[in-house]
């Protein structure tokens, strides 16, 4: 049970000292109560001695003090069971926010190369399992610790050389659980791994039900899905069955101890060293002794399965943030952007991007054309900070883009990509997600720029309209007109389009572009498109393939250089395609 | 909760020999007492022998020895038939959820749905083996000692029963109070995984509008919130164990007291008021799991109510034949039938689609073509029934489509979605989702087709190339040609491309689609897609315009007698191609 995971996990309870030493204290209080009520039981017992030998009045008082007693001990108790569970809370809640602290402050390749599944898994139910865990750990330890002294104290009065015999033999059995525990982490480890894959799956597959149902794919992925169920079930079967052993085990160990007890005891009884009221007295507080050690192996599933969960969590907040940000910010960044000579790989065996260099001037129009594949949207990547460049640097108005704080620089960005995505929530809220400033006004402004206001005026609650996760029942183009209103709404100073009118008509696109055009005046702009109708206007025109940047120029330059442009522009408009 | 427990059927034996073995294990641990009395009275205080104590220790052993076989298997069947049915549950989940429509997905959502399947289910299997290995002593030994407390004193043994009342009342209080409440953890916890997974989907974005604090401020909100509750409910479980111990301690003053009065009458001996006191104190400890064991069905109730409102939750497109029906279509039927064709997707608001008549014939080139948010995906995703028509209905081969068993109808139908995702997996893998069998030779001849053989083959792996969730491992044009070939491998009789080049540089567009026709001859076509140079060549074109056919033809009649045909091209072909 010596995992680092667990370690760790104590380490987080020290953010809760306070509640955790008032929760103890709770339990040193129920628990000595809890050990003292027979004894007061007892007291009152012997004032009851046969007919016409009671002692009514001394009865009265013990059973005063035990009736204070009890109402002691169940404030204590309750006190204990509820400050444990706050705790566990607490500390399940930061977990949670730090995990997500976490998906949002790592490189995006690692969010881009994790099956979203089981990070939501590790989330959710590994978060859970770590808390249920620490839960049974804390109660179990608090009732088991000052049980076991409690009791200890009791039994050296009695006979210390018995006490320490089972003082000393009493662990052997937390050393048979310990030894079960080693044995099948590997197992609860798998559990939750499998969890996790589950997980992933259903979210993909149930996600994409689409795709499932126009694939008639439904029994394979029955299929595929049933495997992973069993071997979740030959696995968790395994995970349970042996981290079940541990308790009868140690209740057998115990058992054994007790019967050893049991025999010296009696024993030492015949020899004369010991009463009988005092050996039996001494047994009940033996078995009182064991208990906790029972109990603790009693949750040890719980625990074993806490802990190969707290794996997966620190595996996650031990990810790699990225490099730290600096707090430094543009004054008015007026967009002039220097690519000097960079080179970039999203592995290192499959160079993309090699020895590449531009300079954008402040106002201009860039678009960037070129085959799929041919690191369009790397480039954009790079631009934005999404993915650091190898070699070279990135210059925005002449400070080295690794210079400023990403936020800083991405706030100088709008950006519209080509898969575009929205939220849960109204239409309304959508809108405002970059500028939380703007009024209702400007949005419906913004919205009838990027012609969404007439598709959004139709919907049952026009800008409050729900859209439910993913988009919903918005076609691809209308959540397209959407983010274009959304960027729209934060004013940039660099506007990156990455195919973002692809699913949007030619003729809203045109009207689109207009508004855009209107937008950026002055403004730099980095446009990808296939359409090549629709950057004839652009300053440089950037012909990409393979990584490099082929050929540069205006529209008619380009033209009238008869080179890869001029094909793709011809393929185009080309009569024989057709 | 027991809604579910069909799924313990197959598990009948474990449920019942899993509890008796418990059982057993419970009397032998009562022996045990006696054998220490043994001991005491016999061995010590008659006999003063040596070797009698050291036979009676050797028995306590034994009993051990058996109490702890008879666990072990309890704990084997326990486990068994928790975790058989938990995996009998999930099967059936996915198994039901795959049978839902569209729409009854989009209602629950996909997180949510993870939840239920590991989370929820995890509570139930839980408290499934929590039952098994607990759920039959505690009874035993409360019965028991109520049985012996009765045998004792009668009238005494009525404190046992008030006693015994008054628990199980605080047990139906906090239960019925916190049932509720798990329910409300339960949804609290799906909202977490709501935001965890737009997050994720949506992380770049994200980063680019610097929204990281006000995603984590969402964040932050949900898990306070879930803490909130469940500290709520805690309160409220915390309560079972303290006041079962106040119950039965008050219990055990009163025994003392009027046990004290019968004594001093003379009715009753001062031992039976110690046995009275032991047996209490047995039946306390007994509540006391019992209470432990109530707060997780509690916990595992409002899982099981989860779990089953997906059962309850019926699919809104159903089969009517589940068996292949016969279709006798002669050479002149058309392939595909649209009359009077109504769509209406949430019941309220515009019609979607409205007033639609087509008649597509076998092999034809059909193309759909129309603004955003015109109806044209809309129009596709009727026919392969993934909804059903509001009003008027989409024939197949002469049938309707609600005819088909969806196996028949879907397979037909090779479909190229707006949005290309792929799965994880290798990409031989995904390019045979059409056709499970189908040979390296037919996905690379329709990896040609689709103009992906070219990188596919500079791919150091090939067709084992691995796939990662979604397809980011590949550009957006390159999976969007994938996405196309999943959809030809097998040849399928009716191909729809829902506006599946928008990623496509236009010589690449050029390209595919001269391969297509070559590998498409006979093959019902449709193409939906914004660019007219796309669809201008096919056998007839459908103008739609706010879920209306605004024009039905070819490109040139459309050209003369279609305004808004007419400015769509304008807008994308140059002056000479489209007359003023």
């Amino acid at each position: 049970m010596k995992s680092p995971a667990v370690k760790k996990v104590l380490a987080r309870l020290k953010n809760h000292a306070f509640l955790l030493i008032l929760a103890l204290l709770s339990a040193v209080v129920s628990i000595s109560l809890t050990l003292f009520v027979p004894v007061l039981v007892g007291g009152a017992v012997d004032n009851i001695i046969g007919k016409g030998e009671v002692y009514f009045e001394a009865v009265a008082q013990i059973l005063l003090w035990i009736a204070v007693a009890v109402v002691g001990l169940t404030i204590c108790q309750w006190t204990m069971n509820y400050l444990v569970n706050v705790i566990s809370f607490r500390l399940v809640r930061d977990l949670r926010r730090d995990v997500f602290r976490k998906f949002n402050s790592v490189p995006l390749q690692a969010i881009d190369s994790h099956p979203h599944g089981d990070l939501i898994s590790r989330m959710i139910n590994d978060v859970d399992a770590v808390g249920d865990g620490l839960t049974q750990l804390v109660l179990q330890l608090f009732s088991g610790l000052v049980t076991i002294i409690g009791t200890l104290i009791f039994m050296l009065f009695i006979d210390w050389r018995i006490a320490l015999a089972v003082f000393l033999l009493t662990p052997l059995s937390l050393f048979l659980a310990a030894f079960i525990g080693k044995l099948t982490h590997r197992r609860f480890t798998e559990q939750q791994l499998l969890q996790g894959d589950i997980s992933a799956y259903v979210e993909e597959h149930v996600g994409n039900q689409r795709l499932v149902k126009a694939f008639c794919y439904e029994q394979r992925a029955q299929q595929e899905f049933d495997a992973y169920n069993n071997t979740l079930f030959e696995v968790g079967f395994k995970a349970q069955f042996a981290g079940a052993l541990a308790n009868p085990s140690t209740r057998f160990v115990n058992a054994v101890v007790y019967a050893a007890v049991t025999i010296l005891g009696a024993m030492t009884v015949i020899s004369g060293g010991m009463t009988i009221g005092g050996l039996s007295c001494f047994l009940t507080y033996a078995n009182q002794y064991t208990k906790p050690f029972n109990e603790v192996t009693g949750v040890l599933t719980q625990l074993q399965t806490g802990i190969a969960a707290a794996e997966r969590v620190f595996a996650v907040l031990e990810w790699n943030d990225e490099t730290p940000d600096t707090p430094n910010k543009l004054q008015n960044c007026s967009g002039e952007v220097e690519i000097e000579d960079i080179s970039f790989a999203y592995s290192p065996d499959k160079p993309l991007i090699q020895h590449f260099s531009l300079h954008v001037s402040s106002g201009s129009h860039v678009a960037i054309v070129g085959p799929t594949g041919c690191g369009k949207t790397t480039l954009i990547n790079l631009l934005m900070r999404f993915y650091e460049v190898n070699e070279g640097r990135i210059l925005l108005d002449g400070v080295d883009i690794r210079e400023l704080s990403r936020d800083a620089l991405r706030r100088c960005y709008g950006m519209v990509l080509q898969e575009s995505w929205l939220f849960s929530g109204t239409i309304m809220e959508n809108l405002r997600y970059g500028n939380a400033d703007a009024s209702d006004d400007e949005i419906i402004a913004a919205a009838k720029a990027a012609h969404a206001h007439s598709f959004i005026r139709r919907m049952p609650q026009g800008y409050d309209t729900v859209i439910s996760e993913g988009g919903g029942n918005l076609s691809q183009g209308q959540k397209q007109l959407l983010c274009i209103a959304r960027a729209m709404l934060t004013h940039p100073r660099v506007l990156i389009l990455d195919e973002a009118t692809s699913s949007i008509d030619t003729l809203t696109e045109i009207r689109v572009q207009k508004a855009f055009a209107k937008m950026m005046k002055g403004r730099t702009s980095f446009v990808v498109a296939h359409r090549l109708s629709t950057i004839r206007e652009s300053d440089v025109i950037l012909v990409m393939k393979d990584g490099n940047i082929i050929e540069q120029g205006s529209h008619e330059e380009l033209l009238r250089r008869h080179g890869f442009y001029y094909q793709l522009y011809h393929a185009q408009f080309e009569k024989q395609a057709f | 909760m027991f809604k579910l427990r069909r799924f313990l059927k197959d598990y009948k034996k474990e449920v019942i020999i899993g509890p008796l073995c418990k059982l057993f294990e419970a009397i032998l641990e009562l022996l045990v007492p006696m054998v220490v009395a043994d001991i005491i009275d016999v061995g010590i205080n008659e006999l003063h022998d040596t070797s009698y104590v050291l036979r009676m220790g050797g028995l306590m052993v034994l009993l051990a020895a058996t109490g702890l076989t008879s666990a072990l298997f309890c704990q084997y069947f326990a486990s068994k038939a928790s975790q058989g049915a938990g995996t009998q549950i999930r099967r059936a989940l996915f198994l039901h959820i795959n049978s839902l429509s569209h729409a009854e997905l989009d209602k629950l959502g996909t997180p949510s749905l993870i939840t239920r399947i590991t989370n929820d289910t995890n509570q139930v299997q839980q408290s499934i083996a929590m039952s098994i290995r607990l759920l039959t002593r505690a009874p035993f030994i409360i019965i028991g000692s109520l049985l012996m407390a009765v045998s004792i004193n009668m009238p005494l043994s009525l404190i046992f029963f008030a006693a015994s009342v008054l628990i199980g009342v605080t047990l139906y209080f906090v239960m019925s109070r916190s049932v509720p409440i798990y329910a409300a953890v339960q949804k609290k916890l799906d909202k977490i995984g709501l935001i965890s997974r737009e997050n994720l989907a949506g992380n770049r974005v994200i980063r680019a509008f610097s929204k990281q604090a006000t995603e984590q401020e969402h964040i932050d909100k949900a898990t306070e919130e879930l803490t909130r509750t469940s500290i709520r409910v805690s309160r409220l479980s915390a309560l079972l164990s303290p006041v079962t111990y106040a119950v039965t301690n008050a219990a055990i003053i009163a025994i003392i007291w009027f046990g004290g009065v019968n004594v001093n009458a003379g009715n009753m001996r001062t031992g039976d008021i110690v046995a009275l006191v032991s047996y209490m104190t047995q039946i306390l400890l007994a509540m006391v799991v019992v209470a432990n064991l109530v707060i997780l069905m509690t916990k595992a109730s409002a899982s099981a109510k989860r779990i089953n409102e997906v059962f309850e939750t019926k699919p809104s497109v159903v089969e009517e034949n589940t068996d292949d029906i016969l279709v006798d279509a002669s050479a002149d039927t058309p392939k595909i039938e649209i009359k009077n064709l109504r769509f209406n997707y949430a019941g309220d608001g515009d019609d979607e689609l409205s007033d639609l008549n087509l008649t597509i014939k076998k092999g034809q080139t059909i193309g759909i073509i129309g603004g955003t948010g015109s109806g044209k995906s809309t129009l596709v995703q009727l026919l392969p029934r993934f909804y059903d028509a509001t009003g008027g209905a989409v024939f197949v081969d002469g049938v309707d489509v609600r005819r088909y068993p969806f196996r028949q109808l879907r397979r037909q139908f090779g479909m190229v979605p707006q949005q290309s995702v792929l799965f994880s997996g290798s990409l031989r893998d995904n390019m045979c989702w059409r056709k499970p069998d189908a040979t390296d030779d037919e996905i690379i001849r329709a990896l040609q087709v689709a103009q992906a053989y070219e990188f596919v083959a500079k791919l150091p792996q090939g067709l084992d190339t691995h796939v990662e969730q979604g397809g980011r491992n590949f550009s957006g044009g390159q999976r969007q040609r994938l996405c196309i070939a999943r959809a030809l491998v097998g040849k399928p009789e009716v191909l729809i491309l829902d506006d599946s080049f928008s990623a496509l540089d236009f010589a690449t567009d050029a390209a595919l689609r001269k391969a297509l026709r070559r590998y498409t001859a006979g093959m019902t076509t449709l193409i939906v897609s914004q660019r007219c140079a796309t669809i201008r060549d096919a056998d007839c074109i459908v103008v739609l315009h706010d879920g209306r056919a605004a024009g039905i033809g070819t490109h040139d009649e459309l050209l003369r007698s279609c305004e808004i045909y007419r400015d769509i091209c304008r807008s994308q072909l140059s002056e000479t191609e489209v007359p003023a």
